[in-house]
């Protein structure tokens, strides 16, 4: 079973949820969240190994190139520009797709690889962590996503944790994964953006629950919307200064006894929701 | 006048902000460039004064009549977007490679609509907005449209306020560069200082000037003076320190700034940012 943690809204409590869960259920976790890893922070991984991420840059040899600018033309992300005397790469454009060396009738694009990001590997708390972290300015996450879930074990169970937003982060995450569980919180943007996590969810076709984090007792706004569309809604994890002062320091919310018990209970009825045995 | 309110980390409080921010300068122009969960547009009521639709990216399409089944533009996919010669439409990042590939011109490229596009009126101006289809691309081509429609309505050298998204990637890069003024809001946790951190160096990378603010600046005060000492090293100014506030659960869920709240300790601090906020652009504004 690979679980992914997703909420559309950022700091609803993915983090917190996944690093807990993947340790109460003794299982690998993954952080998906590339931009802003902050996994490691809780689960304190030793030993670390690292991997650079390489993606593809077309180099052009000039002695070959004609200067007929076909390979501009098939680019389709802007990355390539003709000006009199040569052709200018903006490489944090490229997604490495080769089109632009098929279109090159003189075979005069060969490929380099550069390094946008890194995938590190550790075991922290007992349990086997690993991260992406895209490199400062590269616009572009999904290679590194990519590369951190290439080292998947179909085997194992695991939970991904994954990038804030509906979009191509969390899709390639969602891509991996067997099933999904939606954080949320009890507010206005909350749900709206919980709305919009459940429309990706149906869209990618992985069945999923819900659960309520931050819960200050009054999650009708949640609970509603759950009953009205069928949604599973697992639980409800309420809200404590306690627990935030906990999480400020890179705490496990296990370090508390309501928290590990409600982390027991949760893991259970997950089990029971995705019959992962 | 761009300024763009961004965190790294997600849920900060950076909406929160932007409308606190839109109520205390009363300027007309606001954009959400959360494109992947907007929120900000929840706080205003209004009708759309224009919509259109956007397509940035393209997908595969392949004419079953014309292919022979060779299996080459399986071969040159380099994102496991063809199978068997049929296209996975979530995987496809629509490059093109498979169109050239393509031995018998069976394989074309459909632009695909990524969002609706959207300026809404309200009493307080204009919002500019989207939604993205599911599932979709694109989104920082989709950002640059939402700034560049807000710049055409803006006289002289308004005022803009842009909510941004939290990460350091493309949406949030599409957001920053050249605005004017990045205000970042973090909080003092382990998870915040790191994303902080992580958002200053692409704000330094594109060269743009920043501004901080620490928001619920008193869960953990020994952190809270950490990430005073860092901005002191950056050189980057801490305009404002705003206090953990239950008024603020209550303000989102009523959908009203938390600048309508009068007893509000958060609201009340961020009048005191808006102040050294204004004094910053205005000196902004004279340097040219």
């Amino acid at each position: 079973m690979k679980l992914c943690i997703l909420s559309g809204k950022g700091g609803t409590g993915k983090t917190t949820l996944a690093v807990n869960l993947a340790y109460t259920l003794n299982c690998a976790y993954y952080d998906c969240d590339v931009e802003e890893p902050n996994g490691f922070i809780f689960l304190n991984p030793t030993a670390v190994s690292f991997e650079e991420t390489l993606v593809d840059y077309p180099c052009v040899d000039y002695s070959l190139c004609t200067l007929c600018k076909d390979c501009v033309t098939a680019c389709q992300f802007n990355a390539l520009a003709a000006t009199k005397k040569e052709i200018l790469l903006f490489k944090e454009l490229c997604h490495g797709c080769h089109a632009c060396s098929l279109a090159c009738k003189e075979g005069a694009i060969t490929f380099r690889k550069r390094a946008i990001g890194v995938v590190e590997k550790g075991i922290g708390h007992g349990i086997f962590t690993a991260r992406g972290v895209l490199n400062i300015g590269e616009p572009m996450a999904v290679p590194v996503i990519k590369h951190l879930l290439k080292q998947l074990k179909s085997s194992e169970d695991a939970i991904l944790d994954c990038a804030p937003g509906t979009s191509c982060n969390a899709v390639t995450t969602l891509r991996h994964a067997d099933a999904a569980l939606i954080v949320t919180e009890p507010t206005v943007f909350g749900l709206n953006d919980m709305e919009i996590a459940v429309e990706l969810l149906n869209h990618v076709g992985l069945p999923f629950a819900a659960l309520i984090n931050k819960s200050r007792g009054e999650d009708s706004l949640i609970t509603e919307y759950c009953s009205k569309n069928g949604i599973n809604l697992l639980g409800v994890i309420p809200f404590s200064k306690e627990a935030a002062i906990a999480y400020s320091k890179g705490k496990l919310l296990l370090e508390l006894p309501e928290y590990k018990l409600a982390f027991e209970a949760l893991s259970k009825q997950l089990k029971e929701a995705f019959a992962w045995n | 006048m761009e300024l763009v309110i961004i965190s790294g980390k997600g849920g900060t409080g950076k909406t929160m902000i932007t409308a606190a921010l839109q109520a205390l300068s009363g300027t007309r122009l606001i954009a959400d460039c959360d494109v992947d969960a907007p929120n900000l547009s929840l706080y205003y009521k209004g009708r759309n004064l224009h919509t259109e639709d956007f397509y940035a990216l393209s997908k595969a399409k392949v004419d079953e009549n014309r292919c022979i089944s060779c299996g080459i533009c399986d071969a040159v996919c380099r994102f496991d977007a063809m199978k068997d010669h049929v296209v996975d439409e979530i995987s496809c990042e629509g490059c093109g490679a498979c169109v050239i590939a393509c031995p018998n011109d069976a394989i074309t490229l459909i632009k695909q609509k990524d969002a609706d596009i959207y300026t809404t009126k309200t009493d307080e101006g204009l919002i500019f907005r989207a939604k993205m289809a599911s599932g979709s691309d694109g989104s920082g081509m989709l950002i640059t449209k939402l700034r560049k429609n807000a710049r055409s309505q803006a006289k002289d050298d308004e005022l803009i306020i842009l909510d941004g998204s939290p990460g350091i990637g493309c949406p949030v890069i599409s957001s920053i560069t050249a605005a004017d003024l990045a205000l970042i809001v973090t909080e003092p946790t382990i998870s915040g200082i790191s994303d902080l951190k992580r958002v200053v160096g692409v704000a330094r990378h594109f060269n743009i000037q920043t501004a901080l603010c620490i928001n619920k600046y008193d869960i953990n005060p020994d952190l809270t003076e950490q990430i005073k000492e860092y901005a002191l090293s950056e050189n980057i100014p801490v305009i404002g320190e705003i206090p953990f506030d239950e008024t603020v659960i209550a303000s989102i869920n009523s959908l009203q700034p938390i600048t309508s709240f009068a007893q509000s300790a958060a609201a009340a601090e961020i009048k005191r940012m808006w102040e050294k906020l204004k004094k910053l652009i205005e000196s902004l504004k004279a340097s040219g």
